[in-house]
């Protein structure tokens, strides 16, 4: 009896201390979770979901803070893929946070601008151009269409418009048709 | 297989390729290829207007260089090409351009792109070109620029720009070059009646093509149901040396490239890899007939042989078009009525696709149009579920599991479908066509394809989003931060340092401006003095 007690102490000591020396001398910095659910985010920076950027998102949903549901621009895609990431059940969207739109980008109506560069301080991926009193307009290519420049704008110029598809964006469409169980 | 695979290693120059090997599948659809055979090629009419996308090739649009209203002449350059993978646009007859606008394109999506639209004057006048005397005093880097002016790409279907392919990396050595008229589709035979036609300009351009990739060997592949081509490809390579003018049984899709060296050097070409990892390079035949009028006539690619067939028109036949031909213009040349058409299609029944308009322009790679009605395309047939046959695996020409990818694809299970290598799918219907259930597989793997491309793409802005947020932040950090040391080092200095300090040196700092103000009104005076003097003498 004694033996057996002693026996699994031992192995129980020996098993925690190596363990523990694992745990110090095999760290990982920083949070491995948060930068997979931020992979998965759109990167539009729009704050929709509440939190002021993707990341500080993703680090609210690792803790459990926030929801899967709370990012529009992402849609369906996002939800499913954070699902399967985080093996939860995938919801709708929830609508408290915005509808699903098409790709938008921000366009700016160049002669109504009067240069005030207070669309250039909300735009979190640096993608408007401009000086103070001078023209600006917006990089099509490096926005995220996060409509944050809009609400800033104190002549209305910035239009959110949808991206067009053309050939190079042109994808094959998913098969339609009805099966049929016996050759008609 | 090895030991004809070394065979042929080791004796090279001599002994090219006395074997054929087969690829795995492959079908044998009806031909339908005497149809357009049965008349010598014939000129098209020169058309009124010429519509000329500016995206004809893979790869970049190409660049604009001219305005409405400007005045353009036959073989001038009318776009340049924009970026590495892009091929310039000329224009293919002379007159006025009247248009730079999106115009419909032949594509599957029906959609349009940036074309110009230029108006004949009818005088077909040429813009002063210059011929290469002797191309072979060019080193192949220069030979790859007039390829690359003359706006040339293949013309098998894919339109890659062709000068890339003459560029093989520096640490790859071409040995062999395929010169591929295996044209292995149903209905299209313009490479046919080229290679009848226009043998010399192919072996001329043949030779050209082997200088400038300093290969050894060329290899004419012609499948067996040409035979008129093959006489004319023999008779034309007599007194060469190193060209085989090779027979290859006829089976689909042995035209693909890939399939193509399978059967004549019996090596695999390897997944997401191409030809010139085996040593070899191919090239259309009609890719070297335009070499050809390139180098030795100062041409740029501005027309094709284009075959017009199908039930749909009265003569169906081979035609030399100007790109920018209206495609119901060729049809009523041929005797055919656009508005009694079940169905255009734009390359064959295999791989082509339905076109959503018959007035679209021929472009570079337009290969063949079929103007069918039902007779060539019956209805297609009702969609069955899968039965788990298996036909559509013993057909496919690249050993893949159709079945597997056709599950995966439907269900959209995108990481799945590549597990299954869908992107070494050549997209050449041979699964759909043995389909016992008649469900378009292809369909499905181009679905598959086209939305994990999206995805790559979205993934990728997404990271240069997230990388241009993070450096904003970064920056705004930083900015604060020196904002705040400064603003702290005033401080200190206000409340540590000698106040009268302070207010010395702003005293001396404005008597030397009193100072530097009072000299300069001083000289102006003694200048207005002066002056003053001057005008009094």
């Amino acid at each position: 009896m004694l033996t057996a007690v002693l026996a699994l102490s031992v192995l129980g000591i020996a098993f925690g201390l190596l363990l523990g020396f694992a745990a110090i001398r095999f760290k990982i910095q920083g949070d491995p979770l948060v930068d997979q659910i931020d992979a998965l985010l759109p990167q539009t920076q729009c704050g929709q979901c509440t939190y002021p950027g993707c990341r500080p998102y993703a680090t609210a949903i690792a803790k459990g803070e926030a929801d899967i549901n709370q990012c529009p621009p992402g849609g369906e895609t996002t939800i499913q893929a954070l699902a399967d990431l985080l093996d939860r059940d995938p919801k709708p969207l929830n609508p408290e946070h915005g509808v699903i739109k098409p790709k938008m980008v921000a366009v700016i109506d160049e002669p109504v601008c009067i240069g005030c560069t207070l669309c250039i301080q909300a735009c979190p991926v640096d993608a408007i151009l401009g000086a103070p009193k001078q023209m600006h307009t917006v990089i099509a290519e490096e926005c995220t269409g996060c409509e944050l420049c809009i609400p800033p704008c104190p002549v209305d110029c910035i239009d959110m418009v949808t991206v067009k598809q053309d050939v190079s964006t042109w994808k094959w469409p998913y098969p339609v048709f009805a099966i049929t169980e016996k050759p008609a | 297989m090895e030991m004809a695979v070394s065979c042929f290693r080791n004796h090279g120059e001599t002994c090219i390729m006395e074997q054929l090997w087969r690829f795995h599948g492959g079908v044998h659809p009806e031909q339908h290829k005497a149809l357009s055979t049965r008349h010598p090629v014939q000129t098209a009419r020169l058309p009124k207007r010429l519509t000329l996308p500016l995206n004809q090739h893979i790869g970049e649009l190409a660049e604009p260089i001219v305005k409405p209203g400007d005045k353009v002449l036959k073989g001038q350059m009318i776009a340049r090409a924009s970026g590495y993978v892009s091929a310039p646009v000329h224009a293919p007859t002379s007159g006025t351009v009247l248009d730079v606008a999106q115009k419909p394109i032949p594509h599957p999506s029906g959609l349009s792109a940036l074309s110009i639209v230029i108006e004949s004057d009818g005088e077909d006048r040429w813009v002063a070109s210059q011929a290469v005397a002797d191309y072979t005093s060019l080193d192949p880097s220069a030979l790859r620029n007039i390829v690359r002016e003359a706006g040339i790409v293949g013309l098998g279907g894919a339109g890659f720009p062709t000068y890339i392919k003459l560029n093989p990396s520096s640490h790859k050595s071409v040995k062999t070059l395929i010169l591929n008229g295996v044209e292995c589709e149903p209905y299209i035979t313009c490479d046919d009646m080229l290679m009848r036609e226009r043998a010399d300009e192919i072996v001329s351009g043949m030779r050209i093509i082997l200088h400038a990739l300093q290969a050894e060997e060329c290899v004419i592949a012609i499948e067996d149901n040409k035979p008129e081509a093959y006489e004319a490809m023999v008779a034309a390579t007599r007194n060469e040396q190193g060209v085989t003018v090779k027979h290859v049984p006829t089976i689909y899709p042995e035209g693909s490239e890939k399939q193509l060296v399978q059967v004549l050097t019996g090596q695999e070409v390897p997944s997401n890899g191409l030809a010139i990892h085996v040593g070899v390079v191919c090239q259309n035949v009609g890719t070297a007939a335009a070499v050809h009028r390139a180098i030795h006539h100062g041409e740029p690619l501005i027309s094709r042989f284009i075959t017009v067939t199908g039930s749909g028109v009265k003569e169906p036949r081979n035609m030399e078009v100007l790109f920018g031909t209206s495609m119901s213009e060729l049809i009523e040349q041929c005797g055919g009525d656009i508005d009694h058409l079940d169905r255009l299609i734009m390359g064959g029944p295999m791989m082509g696709f339905a076109l959503h308009d018959t007035h679209l322009p021929v472009i570079k790679t337009t290969n063949c149009i079929i103007a069918a009605t039902r007779a060539d395309l019956p209805q297609p047939r009702p969609v069955m579920p899968c039965i788990r046959c298996g036909a559509c695996a013993d057909a496919c020409p690249v050993s893949l599991l159709p079945q597997q990818l056709y599950w995966y694809a439907k269900h959209k299970e995108l990481d799945k479908v590549q597990e299954y290598n869908l992107f070494d799918c050549i997209e050449c219907g041979c699964c759909s066509y043995v389909c016992p259930s008649n469900i378009p597989l292809v369909q499905y793997y181009r679905f598959a394809k086209g939305e994990i491309w999206i995805k790559e793409r979205e993934r990728e802005k997404s990271d240069i989003a997230r990388q241009r947020f993070e450096f904003r932040n970064q920056r705004l950090e930083t900015e604060k931060a020196e904002r705040e040391t400064r603003r702290s080092k005033k401080k200190a200095a206000l409340k540590t340092g000698n106040e009268s300090d302070t207010h010395d040196a702003t005293q001396t700092e404005i008597k030397a401006a009193m100072e530097r103000v009072q000299s300069k009104q001083e000289i102006a005076k003694t200048g207005n003095e002066k002056n003053a003097e001057n005008t009094a003498e």
